[in-house]
């Protein structure tokens, strides 16, 4: 019994070897075939013109502004929610709000997209008096609601780690309980919470189902208007049809992506690991 | 002797500013979360659900008749979750174990729990993107729902692995030296003592697992296929295995992107919606149970 369970404790390990070993392999002809600085730097992706370029600059911009953006925007929000969660809110409402929270987190990447799509995009395409409203602002927008869960729950953990000690000292050296929390619960807390961002760059780099239906697709250098593409929705919108170098070349663009992530989640390791120790 | 007294001070002005203005921000904030939730499930139910009819989630697409009925979509996605399950769950749980009960060697533990981290970290549409490239092409499963469960079982056996230790380590020690002091085998005490008494937390993680499942989409737009026909899954071995179709998720992207028929993709997002609710509450169900244990 002892050899299975060795062999079951050692399936993830496997798992991301083999994941980044087949992306590593499949990820680089193109880059070899099109060069390094001309596909991490090339400001133009034509890939089924008759003289393909292969550029994926645009890509990586946009991806970094996006997610840029959701930060921005879903941070505070997530912030003072996991705030109001862990410290303020009376015990009833928290019961409430706490689910909600989860629920949020539960929702289909595609439901999201749909309700972009439907009520933000129009809505976007109005207000701003433009020809569409599918562009990088209704991305963010969509991006910093989805990140909202994750940084609201490890920012909770966080916070509710942190030694009532701390805080009643405060308290009795005549704070405020609003002082306390902010002057002493989130100093204490602050690398818990700097995981709780990490981790949500890491889920809106990642994202692509839902804002493939809000971003327009158009290989455009970003900017907060126009139609763009991520690098999540460049492979995506591609794959279905591509062949040879343009194949390759997406498998690159996974890559990419794929090492984005690893330096992300290492950090999260670290910051994490720091917390604990 | 002067007498002591005690004087309570008023907050100065600015001291009271801060206090209101951030107790306003917080209250704000949590109003805005709450308020973007009912928002988002008000909507999906007031657009999708006068569309969800018997006749629209027990029949197939007819092109005859000019209706549209997601009876496959529904089959697919109950395959796709049976098929991931059977496979992540004996799989994931072994690797709780192993980690919890025999690995002695602390460096490998946190090997592998990084690597577990990181499986967790990685997007759906790069698994995506390997599980078509390794399991419909190397493996020559084609696109097809095998393929699909497949490549969700590397995308969701974390969620398993997890879960289980959490509760495997709730599990006293006491347990284990009673179980191995009355004669039990290791394979005998974890079989009988250590698994009975963390079924709960094995239970949740199979819910989260579901619920990942359901919700996912990008993982399989390029591994189980687009198709929107009902499949024989049991017919043959062959179908087993090759069967393709599109998943509820699937079907939403598919018929509100290339289709443009939004009454049936809203339709779909409230039955994922209700899904999403049921899960949830499964999960709070469970977990509550736990806590109290």
């Amino acid at each position: 019994m002892n050899a299975v369970f060795f062999i079951c404790g050692f399936v993830a390990i496997v798992f991301v070897l083999f994941i980044s070993i087949y992306l590593i392999i499949s990820g680089l002809p193109a880059i070899r075939e099109i060069g390094l600085v001309d596909f991490l730097f090339g400001r133009e992706w034509a890939s089924t013109a008759s003289d393909p370029k292969f550029g994926i600059l645009p890509f990586i911009l946009t991806s970094i502004y996006g997610t840029c953006g959701a930060i921005i925007l879903g941070v505070p929000v997530g912030f003072m929610t996991a705030v109001f969660l862990a410290k303020v809110a009376p015990p009833k409402l928290a019961a409430v709000v706490r689910p909600a929270v989860d629920l949020l987190a539960g929702i289909p990447s595609v439901v999201y997209g749909l309700i972009g799509m439907m009520v933000l995009v129009p809505a976007v395409r109005r207000a701003f008096d433009l020809p569409d409203g599918a562009s990088l602002f209704c991305a963010i927008i969509v991006l910093a609601i989805m990140i909202l869960p994750s940084i609201i729950s490890v920012s909770e953990t966080a916070l509710k780690a942190v030694p009532p000690e701390y805080e009643e000292a405060s308290l009795a050296l005549g704070a405020t309980h609003i002082e306390t929390v902010f002057r002493v619960s989130v100093p204490a807390a602050s690398s818990g919470i700097a995981a709780a961002v990490v981790l949500g760059i890491g889920r809106a780099i990642g994202e692509a189902m839902a804002i493939i239906m809000v971003a327009g697709n158009v290989a455009n250098m970003p900017s907060l208007f126009s139609s763009v593409r991520f690098l999540t929705t460049a492979v995506a919108s591609e794959m279905a049809y591509a062949s040879g170098l343009q194949r390759q070349a997406l498998y690159s663009i996974a890559l990419v992506l794929f090492i984005f992530i690893m330096i992300i989640n290492i950090v999260l390791n670290t910051l994490l690991k720091r917390k604990k120790g | 002797m002067e007498e002591n007294k005690i004087t309570v001070q008023p907050l100065s002005g600015r001291r009271k500013a801060y206090d209101r203005v951030l107790r306003f921000l917080l209250y704000f904030c949590a109003g805005l979360t709450c308020a973007l939730l009912i928002f988002i499930i008000g909507y999906i139910f007031i657009r999708g659900l006068p569309h969800v009819t018997w006749e629209f989630l027990s029949t197939e697409p007819s092109y005859i008749n000019d209706t549209i009925g997601i009876l496959p979509n529904i089959a697919n996605t109950i395959y796709i979750v049976v098929v991931t399950l059977i496979i992540i769950l004996p799989l994931g749980v072994g690797a709780a174990v192993y980690l919890t009960e025999y690995a002695k060697n602390q460096k490998l533990v946190a090997a592998i729990e990084f690597a577990t981290e990181t499986l967790t970290g990685i997007p759906s549409i790069i698994f995506g993107l390997v599980g078509m490239l390794f399991f419909c092409e190397l493996l020559g499963l084609q696109a097809s729902l095998l393929a699909g469960s497949l490549t969700l079982v590397i995308a969701t056996i974390p969620t398993i692995i997890r879960t289980t230790q959490e509760s495997l380590k709730t599990v006293p020690q006491s347990y284990r030296e009673a179980s191995l002091g009355l004669g039990a085998g290791k394979w005998h005490m974890i079989r009988t003592v250590v698994l009975p008494s963390s079924i709960d937390g094995i239970v949740t993680g199979c819910i989260l697992a579901i619920g990942r499942i359901v919700g996912e989409s990008a993982a399989l737009l390029f591994t189980a296929g687009m198709g929107m026909s009902m499949n024989n899954f049991f017919g043959s071995v062959s179908n087993f295995m090759h069967s393709s179709g599109s998943s509820l998720t699937v079907a939403l992207y598919v018929y509100a992107r290339e289709r443009a028929e939004f009454d049936v993709a809203f339709a779909i997002a409230a039955i994922l919606m209700l899904l999403t609710l049921i899960i949830n509450l499964a999960a709070s169900l469970v977990g509550r149970k736990l806590k109290k244990k």
